[in-house]
């Protein structure tokens, strides 16, 4: 083990991967000698040459499909979408075309393609950099959706989600680029679809991915200073979602708080709030929360920005609340 | 040129200067919301020219490098200052920052983060004048790396076959963050795209203000009469990196240095001077007034409040309608 960053542990995902398949095409918009908005691809030109390691010109629809082509013929692809907001550009390609393929042809096509791309507010960036689009996916058989928070989850899914026959939206989170964790020297991967319980507790589970998993241990942190003994699962990948390990959870716990930094309204919390509904419902001490962003676009006044998403003392709030329902009845 | 005309070009190129250096200083304070500001220091000419031809009524569309346009389309410097700190003073509210800042009273329907955003937007807006009639023109900015979008050829081929009045000028500075053009366009010019669409299409000396405004005088007259839409190519350079933070590997010094020496503002101001149409002295004058109006800028953008958390949930929707 070492500690490296979580921009490190994808860096050395992508490396590994291009060197185990002489095949694998990365695309991108300044990835080569720039190295990516987010340093991500830095070297790897130098090191694979530029048809291995593609700069596109500002063109997601056409690059999002030409990599698709190409994956469809063999040349496993991953695709950088500088930022999640502009994946919108590539839409059609991904909705209608990427995810539907193998099943419309009957299963005669395989798409090895990823798409890696950053989201999330934090940075004062506005409404059209800073937003956390992850829910759209969920809504489309045949694409995967994969959200590590820490350094170790998102080398070995990405390695994972490189090897895997099918498209994957592998999205980080530019907040969580510098942050560091341990990751073994040796090679591994991590299966996707596989929740993690990152802390174990009795009272309630908090549910969370990406960014909003460090907010939740924190909060977890703080309410045991309440006497109350948080769980706390990270999500990982939100397709394949793992049913089992969450609703294992909140069966146990009987109370269930879900995070995330994308907006209220049809989000990946209404989803998994309806799951533990189904399969809990009788169990359940109180009713499933959710904390998420406001149903607004993200402002850029940094004080508005911060208003707009949640934070640890929000999620604090809503598990005293979560905990008090349970006293009154 | 009228000579009057000469020094309006001059004072409005050295204000986008100073006010782009401006922004970087205070920037480096930590004063400014975020950190994504994209200078146009060097690109003064293109906006100066391009809307010193224009109406206050007529439309522009803007880019993530729009301070210029913003400022050519005769922005208020103290509400602008107030929206890239993200006070509530500014003309967004502070909501948008320098990436959204637009004022649809002013003509200008918006600035854009998104790279291409804007080609729809600006030929809509072309296609409601066409429609009602109204003579007004538009115009839209965009960069060179932007007419790699779809967007850009479906707009351009609507425009063209519409006969909308609408410019499109593309300030090509020759690189989109770090891609140079030869390694994004099949063409080696973007003006010679406009034959696909059937409308004009024209390289411009964008460092030549006196050039843009003249380009920029046809295709809007056109525009206006109804002839249809131009597509302008002025050659530039973005003397700073893409944003903060970019050390511009991807270019050489000697390159950098050749574009420099023929900085707009500084040519064309020596060049009213040796033709005795503007004075040393009504330089410094014009340089001691930009610096008083910018301070004042700051200094109100300053000493003005945050917005109200209460106005995060306004303006997502227009409120009372459609009951
Ligand atoms: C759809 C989209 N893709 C990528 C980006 C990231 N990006 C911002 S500016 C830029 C370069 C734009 O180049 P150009 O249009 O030539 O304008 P310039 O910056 O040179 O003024 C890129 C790639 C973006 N904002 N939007």
């Amino acid at each position: 083990m070492r500690e490296i960053s979580y921009r490190q542990a994808i860096q050395e995902a992508l490396w590994e991967e291009m060197g185990r398949d002489p095949e694998m095409l990365i695309f991108g918009e300044d990835i080569g000698l720039y190295g990516g908005a987010y340093a991500i691809t830095k070297g790897m030109q130098e090191e694979f040459g530029p048809e291995r390691v593609r700069d596109t010109p500002i063109s997601e629809a056409g690059t999002v499909g030409i990599a698709a082509g190409a994956s469809v013929v063999g040349a496993r692809s991953v695709v950088e979408i500088m930022y999640i907001d502009f994946i919108t550009l590539a839409m059609d390609q991904i909705v209608n075309q990427v995810a539907k393929m193998r099943y419309m042809f009957g299963g005669k096509v395989e798409v090895p393609l990823v798409l890696r791309t950053q989201g999330g507010a934090g940075r004062s960036s506005a409404a059209q950099h800073s937003q956390s689009l992850e829910r759209w996916f969920l809504g489309v058989p045949g694409l995967k959706v994969v959200m590590p928070a820490t350094p170790y989850d998102a080398k070995g899914l990405l390695k994972t989600a490189i090897r895997d026959s099918n498209p994957v939206i592998f999205i980080e989170h530019k907040l969580l680029y510098n942050t560091k964790g341990q990751v073994p020297s040796e090679e591994y991967t991590i299966p996707l679809g596989q929740a993690e319980v990152k802390k174990e507790g009795a009272d309630l589970t908090i549910i969370s991915y990406s960014r909003m998993l460090l907010y939740a241990l924190e909060a977890a942190n703080k309410l045991k200073e309440y006497g109350i003994d948080a769980e706390v699962l990270d999500l990982r990948s939100l397709q394949p979602l793992d049913r089992e390990t969450l609703v294992a959870s909140v069966k146990k716990t009987r109370c269930a708080l879900v995070v995330e930094e994308g907006c209220k309204t049809g989000g990946v919390g209404a989803e998994i709030s309806a799951i533990l509904t189904e399969n809990c419902f009788r169990g359940l001490k109180s009713p499933v929360r959710r904390v998420a962003g406001e149903d607004v676009p993200i402002p850029c006044s940094p004080v508005l920005e911060k208003a707009a998403i949640p934070s640890v003392d929000q999620i604090v709030r809503a598990a005293l609340n979560s905990q008090k329902y349970q006293k009154q009845i | 040129m009228d000579p009057k005309v000469e020094k309006e070009l001059y004072s409005m190129m050295l204000l986008i200067r100073r006010f782009e250096e401006k922004v970087l200083e205070v920037f480096s304070f930590g004063k400014l919301a975020g950190r994504m500001f994209h200078v146009c220091i060097g690109q003064e000419a293109v906006p100066t020219g391009v809307c010193s031809v224009l109406k206050p009524d007529d439309y522009i569309t803007s880019t993530h490098r729009g301070h210029g346009h913003f400022i050519a389309k005769n922005a208020d410097l103290k509400r602008m200052m107030a929206e890239l700190y993200g006070k509530a003073t500014g003309y967004c509210k502070g909501k948008g920052g320098s990436m959204h800042i637009a004022d649809i009273e002013l003509g200008h329907l918006g600035a854009n983060g998104i790279v291409g955003g804007s080609f729809g937007i600006a030929t809509g807006a072309a296609y409601a004048s066409a429609f009602r009639r109204d003579k007004r023109v538009t115009v839209c900015f965009f960069g060179e790396g932007a007419a790699n979008q779809g967007i850009f050829h479906e707009s351009l081929n609507m425009a063209g076959l519409w006969k909308l009045p609408i410019v499109y000028v593309c300030e090509n500075n020759f690189y989109a963050l770090s891609t140079p053009l030869e390694r994004s366009s099949a063409t080696e010019t973007l003006a010679e795209r406009a034959a696909a669409y059937d409308m004009p299409g024209q390289v411009v000396d964008g460092m030549d203000v006196a050039a843009v405004r003249k380009a920029a005088l046809e295709a809007v007259n056109r525009a206006r009469a109804g002839e249809g839409p131009t597509l302008l190519e002025c050659q530039t350079y973005r003397f700073y990196g893409h944003s903060r933070g970019d050390g511009s590997v991807y270019r050489t010094k000697e390159e950098e240095e050749f574009w420099k020496a023929r900085c707009p503002v500084k040519t064309f101001g020596e060049r009213l001077v040796a033709e005795g149409k503007l004075s040393l002295q009504e330089m410094e004058e014009l340089e001691k007034d930009i610096e008083e109006r910018l301070a004042e800028a700051c200094a109100f953008a300053d000493e003005s409040p945050y917005p109200s958390l209460d106005s995060l949930y306004e303006d997502v929707f227009v409120e009372g309608s459609g009951n």
